[in-house]
């Protein structure tokens, strides 16, 4: 069955609730982001993810307990649909110790092993070989996990990109490959740089499966990811997924995105995935997520906010120490 | 003890550990066949194709799928056919591999190998003969490994595999020909992070690795027959470099020549000085490398370029005089 003919079929409402709870979670999550940000309460830069949830929600709805994900810098949407816990996300971000990767690590490396996320990566296209090895590791260890590489329409001209789908596809590794194609590399139109500007039809060279999804609708992208995932895990290989999508707001800190025509950003606002749910609940449903939603994220920016600082002299090492002396010696080195 | 080659040590170092731990496997270009170099005959027929794999010609895809395999529980060894290739496996090895354990707040290590061989001498022209070392001497989280003898070759990859973080281990491609004394199994183990004084001396330290320990050992004989007492230590692993044997040896000697196959500027060579300044107090130093050039092809310039012992003669000479 095609992506889009289940994506038709009554699904129940609590389902429908649940999914629209978890992209909403994201929503104001990443709005919260934004004005910690503009405050000053956030450092650096970030990368956010408004318009995009119904891709990381629908893909991580398809996935099983043990799966592996590798995300993106803008992966706050990826952690949060994996369950990663928001104020230790938000934590991360703030660059306290009660952070998922103790405030060393920042908006884009955020990891969290016990949700499956092995790593957001800093480097466009690097999720693309992290979860190529982790499906390595998969069908060498017969696990039966899966595991999912999220990355940008940018990424598909890395070697990254053509390099592991064709070692994914030679060796039928167990993985998604996920792309979140908001059309906008950085600031530069995808079209414009990618030459064919069809994603999805670059599988064909290796002879993978593949599909154009609308990445605004959950629905639809939770159906092909578990196409997806099903396929991979019986032996089937890996399949690429080109999800068509938008982000609301510029690349990063410094990008107010004025380089995108209005009507463009007028269209795909009228796409956002969120009201396009919520159009299939009711009031009722739509009134308690928000609730709910809210409140958490009242509670997470509370206990986040007030978290500590790592200490300036806190202890580390580059390196996991071994304790066998046969294997490395450590005392007394510079 | 068995008489085997450097290039036997490293096949049988990496047959023991694929035989101790079925977590380890083997990726690289032409593996199954031995490769370029003949390091691995044999393994694929006896280990079968899931772990000792055949890879296309990417090494960006199969270096940065052996970090995502390692932070998942296996422990890929992956082979670089030659040492010039490692410049496309940087981002895997120095943005994501060696940062990891750290930036993840210690949740998972990268128990991750890159064999590679490198060296000069042999005709290869610029791009096959590097030893390129110095792009990773500053990046924190990795260790790099330098065998110069059989012994070694097997002892440091075996430990490099069972080491939980990313290690490089770089073979000489003119090594991999010798012949030494190897032992067996846990036997066999070389400490990571410890270098071995190969000559004991009075006068002066010459520091070494990889093939420029022969140049360091011939250059020894030669000065002790003018009567100069030379210490050669072998660094083995040159990061993190083993400033103790280094500092207590020029403590004793108060001169020091490092003597390393590459460019001038960046290298090892300098942190030995470096280190050896930081503990040993004052010291009089020199350096022999190769020129700020790239390696040459013609015979004439190649040899020219190498480090030779008459360099690390003269250089011992200039501290003495």
């Amino acid at each position: 069955m095609s992506s889009e003919a289940l994506s038709a079929l009554p699904t129940a409402s609590s389902d429908l609730e649940r999914l629209y709870l978890a992209m909403l979670r994201i929503r104001i999550f990443e709005d919260a982001v934004l004005r910690l940000f503009l405050a000053n309460q956030i450092e650096g830069t970030t990368h956010l993810c408004q318009g995009q949830e119904a891709v990381p929600v629908g893909v991580c709805d398809a996935l099983a307990t043990g799966d592996a994900v590798a995300a993106t810098y803008r992966g706050h949407g990826a952690a949060l649909a994996l369950g990663v816990d928001a104020t230790r996300l938000l934590a991360e971000l703030l660059g306290r110790e009660s952070g998922t990767n103790g405030g060393r690590g920042g908006s884009m490396n955020v990891t969290d092993h016990n949700q499956g996320l092995i790593g957001c990566f800093g480097i466009v296209g690097g999720s693309i070989a992290a979860a190529t090895g982790a499906a390595l590791a998969a069908q060498l260890t017969r696990d039966g996990s899966v595991a999912v590489a999220f990355f940008g329409d940018g990424a598909v001209n890395q070697a990254y990109f053509h390099e592991c789908l064709n070692f994914a596809a030679v060796r039928a590794l167990p993985v998604l490959f996920v792309c979140e194609n908001n059309l906008y590399g950085e600031w530069t139109p995808m079209a414009t740089v990618t030459a064919g500007a069809d994603i999805a039809g670059r599988a064909a060279a290796y002879d993978m499966p593949a599909a154009k999804i609308d990445g605004n609708d959950v629905l639809a992208v939770r159906a092909a990811a578990a196409d997806a995932a099903a396929r991979a895990r019986r032996g089937g290989g890996p399949t690429l997924l080109e999800c068509l999508t938008y982000r609301h707001k510029g690349h990063s800190k410094v990008d107010p995105g004025v380089y995108r025509p209005s009507e463009e950003v007028d269209a795909w606002l009228a796409r956002d995935p969120l009201p396009r749910l919520a159009a299939r609940l009711d009031d009722d449903a739509v009134e308690r997520a928000h609730d709910e939603a809210e409140a958490e994220l009242e509670r997470v920016l509370e206990t986040a906010t007030a978290a500590a600082y790592p200490a300036p002299d806190t202890p580390a090492t580059a390196i996991k120490v071994s304790h066998d002396p046969s294997v490395r010696i450590t005392q007394g080195h510079a | 003890m068995r008489t085997v080659t450097y290039r036997e040590a490293v096949r049988d170092a990496l047959a023991e550990e694929l035989a101790r731990d079925d977590r380890v496997v083997l990726l690289g270009e032409d593996v199954s066949l031995g490769g370029v170099f003949n390091a691995t005959p044999d393994l694929q027929a006896r280990f079968g194709p899931d772990r000792v794999i055949d890879t296309p010609i990417s090494e960006l895809a199969f270096t940065g799928a052996a970090f995502g395999a390692a932070v998942r529980g296996l422990r890929p060894v992956v082979e670089i056919m030659f040492g010039d290739f490692l410049g496309l496996v940087v981002d895997t090895l120095v943005n994501q591999s060696s940062k990891y354990w750290y930036l993840t707040n210690e949740q998972t290590s990268v128990p991750l190998v890159v064999r590679s061989a490198v060296g000069a001498g042999a005709r290869l022209g610029a791009c096959h003969s590097q030893t390129p070392t110095s792009l990773f001497m500053g990046e924190p989280g990795l260790t790099l490994v330098a065998p110069a003898t059989p012994a070694d070759a097997k002892g440091l990859l075996k430990s490099a595999i069972r080491d939980d973080n990313p290690v490089v281990v770089f073979e000489h491609k003119l090594l991999y020909g010798r012949k030494g004394e190897v032992a067996d199994g846990d036997d066999a183990l070389v400490p990571l992070g410890r270098a071995a004084v190969r000559r004991s001396g009075a006068d002066v330290t010459i520091v070494a690795a990889l093939r420029a320990v022969e140049i360091a050992l011939e250059a020894a004989e030669t000065l002790a027959a003018e009567g100069i007492d030379a210490e050669v230590i072998d660094l083995r692993t040159l990061r993190p470099l083993d400033a103790t044997t280094i500092a207590a040896s020029v403590a004793r000697t108060g001169r020091l020549v490092v003597v390393e196959e590459g460019p001038p500027t960046g290298g090892y060579a300098a942190e030995v000085v470096a280190a050896a300044v930081e503990l040993a107090g004052p010291v009089a130093a020199r350096r022999v490398t190769m020129p700020d050039l790239p390696i040459p092809f013609a015979p004439t310039l190649e040899d020219a370029a190498l480090p030779s012992t008459d360099a690390v003669t003269a250089a011992v000479k200039f501290l003495t005089q």
